[in-house]
């Protein structure tokens, strides 16, 4: 394909059992007039973009542990390769357990501690707007951004946890609605109420909540909008005012 | 070239909270097995290994097989044993 077009374009994979494909291309094309593209797990180059998403859902049914066949899958070559060339990677909840499983993020994603599924509002703590993600926010603003998944419960071991703290890694920490960092306001035992971390170059970011569920008011919020209007804009889509 | 067969266990490590080993010791727990202190929940997989030179052979590449996917290194342990046969 031919690109003469300077705009930039956004890859949504596709793993089979992928769920939230769709809402994160409404998302990127309906709500900030971007360009993207489905990606099918089998396709490897994705030189062509600037962006890509790894939805929510269930990929390669989540066998064995979620994202442990994923990891494998011909895309994943081309993740690595937009990851190393300071390229934006987001990975939504089961892209968040795929990135942590090929360890392009350190840490893994457990058992929900209450072994519940939970599919609920939370709100989300921005730790930090040194990110391409939070940019456009505050450090300190609360996100109400939803969740939707049964692993969710954050681990690390004691060293890798104090070195995302220390490198200012942690993006979004679980809190109550006025920002306050407490056990009841975690909604499945994540370690250190940890919601959402970037890896080194902080150019891939992994979180659990779904804010691609929150981009327009007919869907409860639009808080969702920052984090999208953020990474868009370090890539260079003039984001409409009313969408940040 | 004989066939063997691997038996491994994938198990969280210790540190690691286990939220399934927790439900099942309450679970116990509400039987009446009051004695019982912790349970660990892991994974049992079999897999038939096909023909390998030797046993090391087929042992080592279980090791692979567990590094490469069956066990997250992060948060699992695994060991097996490899047995001639299937």
């Amino acid at each position: 394909m031919t690109t003469t077009t300077q705009s930039p374009r956004v890859a949504v994979v596709v793993f089979p059992g992928t769920w939230s494909d769709a809402d994160c291309h409404h998302v990127i094309t309906n709500v900030f007039n971007a360009h993207a593209d489905y990606v099918w797990h089998t396709e490897s180059n994705l030189s062509d973009y600037d962006l890509a998403i790894l939805p929510g859902g269930f990929a390669h049914g989540d066998h064995l542990r979620p994202g442990a066949i994923a990891r494998f899958s011909p895309v994943m070559d081309g993740i690595r390769r937009m990851a190393e060339e300071g390229k934006t990677v987001i990975g939504i909840c089961n892209g968040f357990q795929v990135l942590c499983e090929a360890q392009l993020l350190p840490g893994a994603l457990l058992r929900n501690a209450h072994l519940q599924y939970r599919c609920q509002w939370t709100n989300l703590r921005v730790e930090t707007t040194d990110s391409r993600f939070t940019s456009l926010s505050q450090q300190g603003d609360v996100l109400r951004v939803p969740i939707s998944h049964g692993d969710g419960n954050y681990f690390a071991d004691p060293d890798t946890v104090a070195q995302l703290e220390r490198e200012n890694r942690i993006i979004f920490r679980y809190s109550t609605p006025e920002g306050e960092i407490t056990p009841e306001a975690n909604p499945n035992g994540a370690l250190a109420n940890i919601a959402g971390i970037v890896n080194k170059n902080r150019n891939v970011l992994g979180m659990m909540p779904h804010p691609e569920r929150c981009c327009e008011p007919e869907l409860g919020g639009v808080d969702g909008r920052p984090i999208f209007a953020s990474m868009l804009q370090h890539a260079g889509v003039a984001v409409p005012a009313h969408t940040s | 070239m004989p066939s063997y067969l691997a038996r491994i266990y994938v198990t969280p490590k210790p540190g690691v909270v286990d939220p399934q080993g927790l439900s099942i010791l309450g679970g116990l727990r509400s039987l009446g097995y009051h004695s019982v202190s912790a349970v660990r929940a892991g994974r049992y997989l079999e897999v038939q290994l096909g023909e390998a030179s030797s046993q090391e052979a087929a042992e080592s590449r279980t090791t692979e097989m567990c590094r490469q996917l069956l066990a997250n290194p992060v948060i699992e342990d695994y060991r097996f044993e490899v047995v001639e046969g299937d």
